[in-house]
């Protein structure tokens, strides 16, 4: 599982083996000569890919933490948390349950705020700016971060109504412009040719992977700039998981993407960077690849190789 | 061995008990409507459906007895929807309030605080209303003639259904996933329009159920509307009509039950307007449980 390229060899279910495909070319959409591609794809040996990796990291940063604490009461959930979130990426936190990264996740479109006893020390920056300042208007920073939570969600209307429920808070909509967001942000999730006979259809009639990539259009439709994922697939079949996945790879070319997850294989399989929480602590964050093949730390050695958690 | 056989006798008898006492209710109901309709049947034979349902004039010691309903259950209707129009609104934002906006320590103290206006009897909301509020109207308004009026027990009745719609409303918002809340917010509703264009229709059947569960308890309140709207048997006149005197269909038996001989047609007719009552309550209560049902399917 560590390695992309020899779990690709050993492992012969399908579900795995295509998820990795994806990974590794995914550096490959950034490079232009054909011949490169090949011959990684035929190699494919661990130092390349990871090295590749590192190569295509200079996305710009998207949002960075300083010194973020997070306090429930007098819970000290989150420690001094320093991180860089980049555009084009995915970003993984994992750790065990209760060690913050869902906390972070929170802070990222200030959901904290809606938690009683909650309070946030330190900085969060997007795009440079803070969104803790006074001037911040919540509603368009929770229009530029999109979140997916964990239980699919879908309002109890039609799959529609649904998808055009974030544009229709910001002003009226006519029927075409409707059609058009609506179409756009099914597609975007990888559910418009399942739907699109069916859109007056309630959405809870909807399987529970259908619905987790209809709360994903939901997002879409608000055209937003970074989308959270707290466990999207926790509550879904491993086929489900897999067309998420699949959609996640797809949607970084355009958004940064931060996912929380309890399973370590989702963060190796679609992760770029991933971070390792223990006790509100930000242990480790690096590539994913060095995360997974070489972590520094020994508690992410320990929980990787499932001795706790 | 023994005590063996004493255990699974006892059980057998407790699940009898409790299976008597299922059909019990049910037979009673029967009955209720049995007793009813047997006591109805004369009045058929002297008066049609049609006449009873459409005439006008409510007049049954005059000499030629007239049975006309339909002032009573304009009475009834006027009253109760005035306590619809006054208590729902009311009732949706208490329970908005109390479900969302409130304080958890106030939200504590309210909800037990409205539940308690569930058991003051209503006699009291209709000395009340006869007493104080009545007058008040009459001595600041120059349109209300006298300090009974329809209008008059739908306030009261508002106050008295209010308990049952705030509890059912609250209980259906809190049954919305709280989920569902943080997503429209964090697509970027407000609070209000996560309320209006999320909570709202996510808990659409509870509030429609709890709407007809109040519009069940105003319709067939008795006391309350007997002592405050008049006891004008008269045909309520347009938009004017709910500050006139009216009669509802319940205040007319209370009011006219003791003065009916035994077995006179008088007498039938009252139990023809409980039979038309017993009818109505029951559709609306039906109506209130599909629509429960069908909320908590919607739910799972």
């Amino acid at each position: 599982m560590n390695s992309p390229a020899t779990s690709d060899a050993l492992k012969p279910e399908e579900v795995q083996s295509e998820a990795m495909e994806h990974e590794e070319n995914q550096p490959e959409t950034d490079q232009t000569e054909g011949p490169r591609y090949e011959e990684d794809f035929m190699s494919g040996p661990v130092q390349t890919s990871s090295a590749e990796h590192e190569q295509t990291a200079d996305h710009d940063v998207k949002i960075e933490t300083r010194d973020l604490n997070v306090f429930y009461d007098s819970f000290h959930a989150i420690k001094s948390v320093d991180m860089e979130i980049r555009n084009q990426e995915i970003t993984a936190l994992i750790g065990p349950s209760g060690c913050g990264k869902s906390t972070l996740l929170r802070c990222l479109n200030r959901m904290n705020d809606e938690i009683p006893g909650a309070r946030v020390e330190g900085e969060v920056l997007i795009d440079g700016k803070s969104i803790y300042s006074n001037e911040t208007d919540l509603v368009s920073l929770r229009r530029r971060v999109g979140q997916v939570f964990q239980q699919p969600n879908p309002f109890p209307m039609s799959i529609y109504d649904n998808v055009a429920y974030g544009p229709r808070l910001q002003r009226r909509l006519s029927r075409d412009e409707a059609d058009e967001i609506v179409e756009r942000s099914l597609r975007g999730a990888a559910l418009w040719d399942e739907v699109k006979d069916d859109l007056r259809k309630s959405a809870l009639d909807l399987s529970g992977g259908q619905q987790q990539r209809l709360c994903i259009a939901r997002c879409l439709a608000v055209e937003p700039e970074v989308l959270l994922m707290d466990e999207p697939c926790s509550a879904l079949d491993p086929s489900a998981t897999f067309r998420i996945e699949e959609l996640m790879l797809e949607l970084k070319e355009r958004y940064a993407i931060v996912i929380v997850t309890h399973n370590m294989y989702q963060a190796s399989r679609v992760s770029d960077r991933t971070g390792f929480f223990l006790l509100g602590e930000l242990v480790e964050f690096d590539m994913t690849t060095r995360i997974f093949e070489d972590p520094q730390d020994d508690r992410t050695d320990a929980y990787i190789r499932g001795r706790f958690g | 061995m023994l005590n063996k056989v004493v255990g699974r006798t006892w059980e057998w008898v407790i699940e009898r008990l409790i299976q008597i006492a299922g059909i019990l209710g049910i037979i009673l109901v029967i009955l209720i409507f049995y007793f009813l309709l047997s006591n109805s049947l004369p009045m058929f034979a002297e008066r049609t459906v049609g006449e009873l349902l459409t005439g006008t004039r409510w007049s049954p010691t005059h000499a030629e007895g007239h049975f006309g309903m339909l002032p009573l259950i304009l009475g009834s209707l006027y009253v109760t929807v005035g306590a619809l129009v006054l208590s729902v609104p009311l009732g949706l934002a208490v329970a908005i309030f109390i479900a969302e906006l409130a304080p958890p320590k106030l939200r504590e103290f309210l909800k037990p605080a409205v539940e308690l206006l569930a058991a003051i009897p209503s006699v009291v909301f209709g000395f009340l209303g006869m007493m104080v509020v009545g007058p008040w109207f009459q001595r600041n308004f120059e349109a209300i003639p006298i300090g009974q009026f329809a209008a008059l027990g739908s306030l009261m009745l508002c106050f008295m259904a209010l308990p049952t719609i705030v509890s059912i409303c609250e209980d259906a918002f809190h049954s919305v996933p709280r989920e569902v809340f943080n997503s429209s917010l964090a697509l970027g509703a407000t609070r209000w329009q996560t309320i209006t264009r999320a909570l709202i229709p996510a808990a659409r059947s509870g509030i429609i159920a709890a709407c007809l569960l109040g519009l069940g308890r105003a319709i067939g309140e008795t006391m309350t509307v007997l002592m405050v709207t008049g006891n004008a048997q008269v045909m309520p006149e347009g938009l004017k009509g709910f500050i006139r005197p009216v009669r509802t269909m319940t205040a007319t038996i209370a009011a006219e039950m003791g003065e009916a001989a035994y077995g006179s047609t008088h007498f039938h007719s009252l139990f023809t307007i409980g039979l038309l009552l017993f009818t109505i309550t029951f559709i609306v209560n039906t109506f209130a449980d599909v629509i429960i049902r069908r909320s908590e399917k919607d739910i799972a």
